[in-house]
């Protein structure tokens, strides 16, 4: 547009439209740099109120799960240790799940209104408040899957990751709840990228005889691939700081344990249950905690960006 | 045999059919347990509805059978989502308009717009946390801790990306012959975006500010420590500088309730909830699919 504003420029005017202009131009400009403002503010102040922590424990705090208000101790492995286990692992259930169904949608397997019907469906489920999922999770989903939990460990008990017995609420709950979240958000995005895949890619594997699964494996899939990874990046950033169905779900607790079936924290959960009623150096670690979580999902997000700004727009 | 055939015993052929099925699979697993729990809500909470749920306050959790109403969590989302908005969207919109109207592509609105995307990935209850820090800890605001207010300013942090997007990417697909055509009769810069870019770009800059509020009325996260709750009535301007309830946060404390009667206004509250972000979903889809249509005339 800069045509247009040399043109604007170099035009006489009176005064007050002159002035009215620049006036409006200016607090546009403002209103932009809010973003930033904002951003860095968020940044800045969550790292000086978690600096009394950081100070006194350093990154000791990051590998010690004692979380003690009463002796003043504190340490947020469990938590961050819960957050990574749960978000990962909910993505590694999510991508195929997800990708499976963007190919079934993009894909002419079935009639067009169909696949629009199916595809919007899914993108309404994403605007279901992640509080009523928990509220969900707690009254239908636990009791639903209770005996499936305790045939794990009955059968699977000597992996650690099956070896405690499940009383209630655990992280593995939190895992399958997490799906249900990203499914629509890693499906709508994968679908996106799948459709910006120009036919002519298509139609010239089906002309050199590919048989329909050959193409979207080897031609298909490749082109969308950049897009479909930021996806799912991004996704994994949701899952990182999804505070309320997994604090509903997770069990709340700070005793470390290898095993899914035992109640976990993460750090949201953390944040989400203790903040109201924390005081003193507690309210400082508590702030430490987030600025962890907030340097996983800013390294998580920005990353993703960085992908697709290198990988898009191949074909 | 004629290779031309369609041959069901080839391997390329059995494979075909194995990934086509396990797509199929996919996609059940992915909308079955969705469908299930949309229709769960719906028909669990929607049996909970009575007259009394939208007029009493809650009664505070014990072992009585009354459980009483949401008014006040109902009213406290409209408060609390009203001031978001009023506080999101001329802050989206201006910003929205230096960027499609007025960057040239510089360093400034790049880093703008990057903002944008990191900020919009940035956790909700991060928002919370700093608006904790900023306003709640530091009694701020006429030396109030939790308030209503301060809930609304955690939840305009989070609309705030929705709307610059929205607005950018409305007001680039109006074509510039407009702005040509109006700059060329000598109108100004600010008249013509006034004028005649933002009313061409007020519907589809209009559906996703809509969506960005039904999405932030649904937020919890920041409004467990920013506004808390309340189960009182609210009766004036004052109370937006004490503890307000919402929706969100009443479906939490009440799920977490071991009383029957508070679970099952944790349900109702649900439905409310769920049923009119469905339906502002639903709207603003038929209204974008409409004026798809009109644009071409």
């Amino acid at each position: 547009m800069e045509e247009k504003l040399t043109l604007f420029k170099n035009r006489k005017r009176f005064g007050i439209e002159k002035n009215i202009d620049i006036i409006f131009k200016n607090t546009a400009l403002v209103l932009s740099s809010f973003v930033a403002i904002i951003l860095l503010g968020i940044i800045l102040v969550v790292f000086f109120k978690s600096f009394e922590s950081f100070s006194r424990y350093g990154l000791m705090f990051l590998v010690t799960s004692e979380w003690n208000p009463v002796k003043d101790e504190y340490g947020a492995f469990t938590a961050i240790y819960g957050t990574l286990v749960t978000s990962f692992l909910s993505l590694l259930i999510t991508i195929p799940l997800g990708i499976g169904t963007a190919i079934f949608i993009t894909e002419d397997f079935i009639p067009k209104v169909f696949r629009e019907i199916i595809g919007s469906f899914v993108e309404l489920l994403a605007a279901i408040p992640s509080v009523v999922l928990g509220l969900w999770a707690i009254f239908v989903m636990e009791p639903f899957l209770r005996a499936f939990f305790v045939f794990l460990y009955n059968f699977f008990g000597w992996i650690p990751l099956f070896s405690t017995e499940p009383t209630g609420r655990n992280s593995l709950l939190a895992i399958l709840i997490l799906v249900v979240m990203l499914l629509p958000i890693v499906t709508s995005i994968a679908r996106d990228s799948l459709n910006q895949v120009p036919k002519k890619l298509r139609n010239a594997a089906y002309g050199i005889g590919a048989s329909r699964w050959k193409t979207i494996f080897s031609v298909i899939l490749p082109a969308a691939l950049s897009g479909i990874m930021a996806g799912v990046l991004l996704a994994l950033g949701r899952a990182m700081g999804e505070t309320m169905a997994v604090t509903m779900i997770i069990g709340n607790s700070n005793a470390f344990s290898w095993s899914l079936l035992s109640p976990g924290y993460t750090i949201s959960s953390m944040l989400a249950n203790q903040f109201g009623e924390a005081d003193g150096s507690q309210v400082s670690s508590l702030f430490y905690a987030a600025f962890v979580l907030m340097i996983l999902s800013l390294v998580v997000n920005i990353f993703a960006q960085w992908l697709v700004k290198k990988f898009s727009l191949k074909y | 045999m004629n290779s031309l055939y369609y041959q069901k015993r080839l391997s390329r052929n059995i494979g075909d059919k194995l990934f086509t099925s396990l797509s199929v699979i996919c996609a059940l697993i992915a909308v079955l347990p969705l469908i299930f729990l949309v229709t769960y809500i719906l028909i669990k909470g929607g049996s909970q509805i009575t007259p009394e749920l939208f007029t009493l306050e809650p009664n505070p959790p014990g072992d009585d059978l009354d459980a009483g109403g949401i008014n006040p969590a109902l009213i406290g989302t409209l408060i609390i989502t009203s001031i978001a908005s009023i506080i999101a969207i001329p802050v989206g919109v201006g910003g929205g308009i230096y960027l499609a109207e007025y960057s040239k592509g510089g360093a400034f609105s790049r880093f703008i717009r990057f903002g944008v995307n990191v900020l919009a990935g940035v956790p909700s209850i991060i928002a919370g946390v700093f608006i904790y820090a900023l306003i709640v800890s530091t009694k701020i605001l006429f030396g109030s801790m939790y308030s209503g207010l301060a809930g609304g300013m955690a939840l305009s942090i989070l609309m705030l990306p929705t709307v610059i997007k929205t607005t950018d990417e409305g007001l680039k697909l109006v074509p510039n012959e407009l702005r040509y055509a109006s700059l060329g009769v000598g109108a100004s810069m600010y008249t013509t975006i006034l004028k005649v870019t933002l009313p061409s770009a007020f519907r589809s800059i209009a559906t996703g500010v809509v969506l960005g509020i039904a999405r932030a009325a649904g937020e919890t996260a920041p409004l467990i420590f920013t506004a808390l709750f309340s189960y009182y009535y609210i009766t004036g301007f004052g109370d937006l500088f004490y503890e307000m309830g919402s929706l969100a946060v009443l479906i939490y404390n009440f799920a977490l309730e071991p009383y029957d009667a508070q679970n099952k206004l944790a349900w109702a509250a649900s439905f409310i909830l769920v049923l009119s972000i469905l339906l502002v979903n639903i709207f603003s889809r038929i209204l974008a699919a409409f004026s798809e249509k009109t644009k071409r005339v």
